[in-house]
């Protein structure tokens, strides 16, 4: 089986858990005997890509010329009106940048292909992403595959593409919907591609029945064509055998991710404030940075919890793991998530998690605490119960090692495997 | 005969080290940034204590005591000098020497005290007393709060310890229609006097003097002269104080700012009716005009004078109150490390830096925060506070 894989980010090259997921399930593939071609906007040196073949749409010297692009613009209609946008903006952010109204005329997009792609979600993103798909087209053309696989709406242009150029069948893989990321005020033009790409797809993968109900109800596609695979999580320990002395005596509480609308920190700040008046003996870290960070860290500030509320900023490398082995509890209070990865991460260093209902990763966690998002005094009450029970807290952690046992990216490999063997019949 | 008083602001802050993380805490204790803290003052002492002394100097000497003028060095300033470059203290001491100046005493640690903690308010003003008299062998007989803070209350509290003058902003919300230019005598006292900082002749010279948009620019002596002297008449003490680093750091060598100084004192002396005198001296010359009553803070620091530029958003408010509720377990430690370290972080440009409020005075607070944000600000400070309360309970455990 080949396969024709486009997305986003590959680690080291990632900004959020997409590319991760990326790594483990393309190494799952390998590992089944799958040939993949994974082409990225921009191949840098060090990405970790010895069991694929990595292509960076940089490297990638399509001619193209400006009848291309406007004859493009026809095909996908949703390309008509472009602006940049990142797919991680805030509600506000987006509506500094749409208010800029910037619409890109095919001059700019033909501007754009000429410079080299900068990757990433800059503020040339539209751009990037019709240049991306011009790439698409062209190496459909002189690829052979069986089958093409898309991830998340960045790169569906380029899949619809490469579907147009090839016939070949369409995978597109839902890692994260626009209603995750904005609420109720999405962004009609990421919604319009998210949508196109649905439509064009000959399957869907979602990475969780979250996220599958969303595409059925919210992108009115039809619900045999979608298929769930969750993700799994990578056991390894880059730092295993690091050993990690706690300095503190109270037991610690952590949030790591994104400081943003979707993830849900002020519901973790808010619950603290709660949990410090029964127990003062408690320790709140809070790990990453976004656009609330400033309000979270006043909003503390104002609870008057300083003493034993920390923020740590973007950890990466082996503070990551070091924050999660020095924690007791995890806590992902999202507001909606499609999956989620770092319950399962945090389960890695035998931390119990508290997880928000809205999420992915609560269907595959029976172990696991679930929480509404929004549901601050139950969530205090949570972590003060499983702080306070030792026995509790041991079984959660015993529990959680066991679901890690089931959840390998070998079996969400197979699943894929499968849709691909479905789509494109005697390939093997 | 109308005095011009100078009185020139000498601090330095003990900056924190930006790379203490939460990891640390519990863990290390290095809280300072050595290596900033060593090159600021290296480069300030060059720019502008080292020279900026030897032309205060040049001028005593030249105008045989008719040139005088006082400064407010702080604790945390001398610590430093005496680490990093004790050559600026000599220069001091030379200063001291001549007669001609006088040392104005402070909280040693430029702190906010006086708001948090009367005790420890008294401890910081005798600490610097006593250094005072152990580098330049005075004893200070005017005071000035840390950024010229002044309210009655403190008025009134720095009368009972034993002090004849205090000086304070000329605050427009205090003064109205009435002038800076003459003695007061806080509300409640009976012997301590007052002098009010002239903010638009100070801050000519501190904030605008290189200001090429100011329709008044560019000042030299003789102009600036013309303006004190305009206050013949209609007072009798002309205030000027400020930053002393306003000459040379601030204020570059390039802006002329040297030169301005150089011949001030000779512009100001050609009138007859004026005369140079330290804060003391004009004080203990003049009666008070009117009685001064400031029953709120105020201060000398951006447009609302008042301390909002180190109190009032959360994150001030949170690492104040933590810092300030240390300090009985602190002080029975009887660790003199450890209660030093705790004072450092007392000092107020730690809640400076959280400072939120980015309008009019956004430029000033930005040229003196070594931190990216406020919020960054915070969290380093409170990470290096919660190890110091983690050591210091730890501490007090074991006895």
């Amino acid at each position: 089986m080949r396969v024709l894989m486009f997305g986003w980010e590959f680690p080291p090259y990632i900004s959020g858990g997409l590319g991760t997921a990326c790594l483990g399930l393309t190494k799952g593939l390998a590992g089944m005997g799958t040939d993949i071609v994974f082409v990225l906007p921009k191949l840098e040196s060090g990405e970790s890509g010895g069991h694929l073949t990595l292509m960076g749409a940089n490297r990638v010297r399509a001619r193209i010329g400006i009848s291309e692009i406007l004859s493009l613009r026809e095909r996908v209609k949703v390309l008509e009106v472009l602006s940049p946008l990142r797919p991680y903006l805030t509600e506000k952010e987006y509506r500094s940048l749409i208010e800029r109204d910037e619409f890109f005329t095919a001059q700019d997009i033909l501007g754009e292909i000429e410079n080299d792609f900068a990757g990433g979600y800059g503020d040339n993103l539209m751009a990037e992403i019709v240049r991306y798909s011009v790439v698409a087209a062209h190496l459909a053309a002189s690829e052979q595959f069986d089958v093409i696989h898309a991830h998340d709406w960045m790169t569906a242009p380029a899949g619809i593409e490469a579907k147009r150029v090839s016939g070949k069948p369409l995978v597109v893989h839902a890692h994260a919907l626009e209603f995750d990321r904005s609420g109720d005020h999405v962004n009609q033009k990421v919604y319009d591609i998210e949508r196109a790409g649905f439509e064009a797809a000959d399957r869907i993968i979602a990475v969780s029945h979250y996220t599958r109900d969303t595409i059925i109800k919210r992108y009115s596609i039809d619900p045999a064509k979608v298929t769930v695979v969750h993700n799994a999580v990578s056991k390894e320990r880059r730092f295993g055998q690091m050993r990690i002395t706690k300095p503190l005596k109270e037991k610690i509480v952590l949030f790591l991710g994104r400081i943003t609308f979707q993830k849900g920190p002020d519901y973790f700040v808010e619950a603290a404030a709660k949990v410090l008046e029964k127990n003062p003996d408690v320790r709140f870290v809070m790990a990453g940075t976004g656009d609330m960070f400033p309000r979270m860290v006043e909003r503390m500030a104002q609870l008057r919890m300083a003493h034993r509320f920390h923020f740590l900023g973007f950890v990466r490398g082996a503070d990551v793991e070091r924050i999660y082995a020095m924690s007791d509890l995890y806590v992902m209070p999202s507001v909606s998530e499609p999956f989620g990865i770092t319950p399962l991460e945090a389960m890695v260093y035998n931390v119990p998690a508290i997880v928000s209902k809205q999420s992915g990763v609560s269907e595959i966690l029976d172990s696991a605490v679930k929480v509404d998002f929004w549901d601050v005094d139950r969530l205090a009450f949570e972590i003060l119960d499983i702080l306070g029970d030792e026995a509790r807290s041991a079984r959660l952690a015993v529990k959680g090692a066991e679901t890690l046992k089931k959840i390998k990216w070998e079996i969400a490999a197979e699943h894929v495997l499968n849709v691909y063997r479905e789509l494109a019949g005697g390939a093997r | 005969m109308i005095s011009v008083c100078f009185y020139f602001q000498v601090h330095q802050p003990m900056r924190l080290n930006q790379g203490y993380s939460f990891f640390d805490i519990g863990v290390g204790h290095d809280y300072r940034d050595e290596a900033a803290n060593r090159e600021i003052l290296r480069k300030v002492a060059d720019k502008c204590y080292l020279p900026a002394n030897r032309l205060m100097l040049d001028l005593i000497n030249e105008f045989k005591g008719k040139f005088r003028i006082a400064y407010a060095i702080t604790g945390v300033a001398m610590e430093q000098f005496q680490e990093f470059c004790p050559e600026v203290l000599e220069s001091f001491r030379e200063l001291a020497d001549t007669g001609c100046v006088e040392f104005i005493g402070e909280t040693h640690y430029h702190s906010l005290s006086f708001l948090f903690s009367k005790e420890e308010f008294r401890r910081q003003v005798r600490m610097h007393e006593r250094v005072l008299k152990e580098f330049f062998g005075v004893k200070p007989v005017t005071f000035r709060n840390t950024e010229l803070i002044f309210s009655n209350a403190l008025a009134l509290e720095i009368e009972k310890m034993g002090y004849k003058t205090i000086l304070a902003e000329g605050a427009d919300h205090v003064l109205g229609w009435r002038s800076p230019n003459f003695v007061y005598q806080p509300a409640g006292c009976c012997k301590l006097k007052a002098l009010l900082k002239n903010y638009r002749l100070s801050d000519d010279i501190a904030f605008r003097f290189s200001n090429q948009a100011w329709n008044e620019w560019p000042v030299n002596a003789e102009k600036f002269a013309g303006w004190v002297q305009a206050v013949a008449g209609n007072g009798e003490v002309v205030n000027l104080f400020m930053d002393y680093e306003t000459i040379g750091e601030h204020q570059w060598a390039d802006t002329g700012i040297f030169e301005f100084f150089r011949a001030l004192p000779g512009a100001i002396l050609e009138h007859p009716g004026f005369v140079f005198e330290t804060p003391a001296e004009a004080s203990a010359r003049l009666d008070p005009m009117a009685q001064l009553d400031v029953p709120h803070f105020t201060s000398w620091a951006d447009l609302e004078r008042d301390v909002t530029a180190w109190l009032g958003n959360p994150m001030q408010d949170q690492a104040a109150e933590l810092a300030y509720a240390l300090e009985d377990r602190v002080l029975a430690t009887g660790d003199h490390d450890l209660i030093a370290t705790w004072r450092e972080l007392l000092t107020s440009d730690h809640f400076y830096y959280m400072c939120t409020k980015w309008f009019s005075d956004g430029d000033v607070h930005k040229y003196f925060n070594p931190y990216e944000t406020p919020h960054q600000a915070f969290i380093t400070y409170m990470n290096v506070l919660n190890d110091l309360t983690l050591t210091v309970d730890g501490r007090l455990g074991n006895k």
